[in-house]
């Protein structure tokens, strides 16, 4: 008896050596990309030890002094712990509430558009900031908001207002980086939901007609239920980005002045590898965030799938 | 067409929400278009905020200017000399990845899929990065800058996805009959069926290395690799100091030049983000059409 069974899971491993022979070359072709992402993604894994050791460049990985958790608890008892993750919080949550739902509204509206011309070059429009470069937007925000010769602060002293100092200032950093942001990305990310509602079917919307329906009601019955597991997705997504704040524009867009509330985990994590070559500390300070970062997308993850949704997997 | 009975309720929806999108689409244009139109005004009248809907006292100073400026030029030349040759390495090598990953028949094909996702969700980090590609001796050169980022997952996924639902496997059994390898089928059948994914990844890849600036940062000192995007950050967010005037000459120059800094600086952002926005309506369709295909299985 064993040795049948032994007999045929020999021959099924046989068999499956002899497919996987078979498409070599789909390997080959495969080659490339999964030596890239061993090189750098996860050989830098294994760097992560470092965070656990007082790492010099000169001994190596291994060679460094192993001193387990103290760099964690360096950063855990730094003055500067609550201000960053309070920073950080802010203004991903800030983006979050104002700027999720705008796209989803403005889809929906979109999508009721009557006039086929008008809502294409309302898309070509909202769509083009998108394609600015955060240097260029940050550049933008920097000139026409300037104290002294800003359009803004120009129109403003003609309203009667005094000029604000708005590139500079703590209280209006947070604002400027979320409403920045929703005028590059509000128009682009209408597309996904787009997408979306390009399957609800007409059918539907004739038969609501039928009965009355008037748009709005057709909006919030059909339309919204249709994008649901679309939005659902999306917000997952975005949920377990929460402490992953738009490092490259925050970084730009901070100054000595705006430092009280523009300095996030991030840019900390950047501050204290690349400007103090203090790798070992930066390291532990990133991978705090980075795991944090994965709990909170697969709460959500399990949370949405227990709630019967569509989750990530 | 049962559509076209509208209540009164609906007509009036119809005007607000038309109104509203016009309204929104004007907001968002306005501060592309301002910039256009500053960047030819004579800077006074910009600076006193007079130019609001149309260029005044109209000047090409400012781009006389700015195209005089080498550091401009070089940043220029190198940002298209990496965006060329990174997007083709990108593109290629995930087309080839995607395809055969797109393949049923590929033994170990979710154990792979894994492989990738994975790394969306978590990374070493900044400082481990940096210190494997200094390892590799890739620090301070061109190659890092070309390198870097060569495989997108998102951009795997989407490309897989396409291959799947356009590339039908009666063809390959059928090229596989006559004798075809799986190579030959992906370079002689299935690329010249998928354009358009050729088409998304070349957009997706080739914006990104053109408004790529971060790893120029870190993993470059020598000026003369500098992309574009490095110096447009000094000449606009780090006001990049001109020289310190020493004769009496010289301070009226130097006034002078103050005086078209703003100028500078606008048509700066007009003349670095020209190609984008020449590419813009080509590449706008691809973009979209990249995040549907995305959409179908993210």
């Amino acid at each position: 008896m064993q040795s049948v069974e032994a007999y045929q899971k020999e021959r099924r491993k046989a068999g499956r050596l002899r497919k996987a022979g078979r498409c070599w070359q789909l390997y080959l072709l495969l080659l490339p990309a999964v030596a890239y992402i061993f090189i750098f993604n996860y050989m830098p894994l294994y760097g992560i030890q470092i965070a656990f050791r007082k790492y010099s460049a000169r001994k190596g990985y291994l060679g460094s002094a192993w001193v387990g958790w103290k760099n964690f608890n360096r950063f855990f008892n730094s003055p500067d712990l609550w201000r960053l993750i309070k920073n950080t919080l802010t203004l991903s949550v800030y983006s979050l509430v104002v700027g999720f739902p705008l796209p989803i509204i403005l889809s929906l509206m979109l999508n009721q558009c009557a006039s086929g011309g008008t809502k294409r070059v309302v898309q070509n429009v909202i769509y083009a900031p998108h394609f600015v470069s955060m240097v260029v937007l940050v550049g933008m925000i920097n000139v026409m908001f300037s104290v002294n010769s800003g359009v803004v602060n120009t129109v403003l002293e003609k309203l009667g207002h005094e000029r604000v100092l708005f590139v500079g200032q703590a209280s209006i950093f947070p604002h400027m980086y979320v409403w920045s942001g929703i005028w590059q990305n509000v128009g682009w990310n209408t597309v996904i939901y787009f997408a979306a509602l390009s399957s609800v079917s007409a059918d539907l919307h004739d038969a609501a007609i039928v009965d009355g329906a008037s748009k709005r009601q057709r909006i919030l019955h059909i339309d919204l239920p249709t994008i649901m597991p679309t939005i659902t997705i999306m917000l997952i997504l975005q949920i377990g980005q929460l402490m992953n704040v738009g490092f490259e524009k925050v970084f730009l867009m901070q100054n000595n002045l705006n430092l009280q509330t523009s300095e996030t985990i991030q840019t900390y994590v950047y501050k204290m590898g690349l400007q103090n070559s203090d790798y070992s500390y930066s390291t532990a300070v990133g991978l705090f965030n980075n795991v944090i970062n994965l709990i909170l997308l697969s709460t959500v993850n399990m949370i949405t799938r227990r709630m019967g949704g569509s989750g990530l997997w | 067409m049962i559509r076209d009975r509208k209540t009164r309720g609906d007509r009036v929806f119809d005007v607000v929400n038309i109104t509203l999108l016009v309204l929104i689409g004007l907001i968002i244009a306005y501060p592309l278009y301002f910039v256009i139109i500053a960047s030819i005004s004579d800077p006074d009248v910009v600076n006193k905020g007079q130019v609001i809907l149309t260029p005044k006292g109209a000047t090409l100073l400012g781009y006389e200017r700015l195209f005089q400026d080498k550091t401009i030029w070089r940043g220029y030349a190198n940002t298209f000399f990496y965006t060329f040759a990174g997007t083709l390495l990108d593109v290629t090598v995930t087309t080839c990845a995607a395809y055969a990953l797109s393949r049923s028949d590929l033994v170990g094909r979710k154990l792979l899929m894994k492989y990738f996702v994975f790394t969306m969700y978590f990374s070493g980090g900044l400082i481990p990065l940096f210190i494997q590609v200094n390892n590799m001796g890739l620090y301070n050169t061109r190659w890092v800058l070309i390198i870097l980022g060569t495989v997108s997952v998102y951009n795997l996924i989407i490309a897989r996805s396409f291959f799947e639902s356009t590339i039908p496997l009666e063809m390959l059994e059928a090229a596989k009959l006559d004798g075809c390898s799986d190579i030959q089928f992906f370079l002689l059948i299935a690329l010249p069926l998928s354009k358009a994914i050729l088409a998304v990844l070349t957009v997706y890849y080739g914006v990104g290395h053109w408004n790529q600036y971060f790893n120029a940062l870190i993993y470059t000192s020598k000026q003369e690799y500098y992309p574009l995007q490095i110096v447009l950050r000094e000449i606009l967010i780090q006001a990049r100091q001109t020289e310190v005037a020493v004769t009496e000459g010289q301070i009226a120059e130097l006034i002078e030049r103050n005086r078209y800094a703003e100028l500078i600086k606008y048509g700066v952002i007009v003349v670095s983000s020209l190609p984008v926005m020449i590419m813009y309506p080509f590449a706008q369709k691809f973009f979209v059409k990249g995040v549907m295909l995305g959409a179908v299985k993210g």
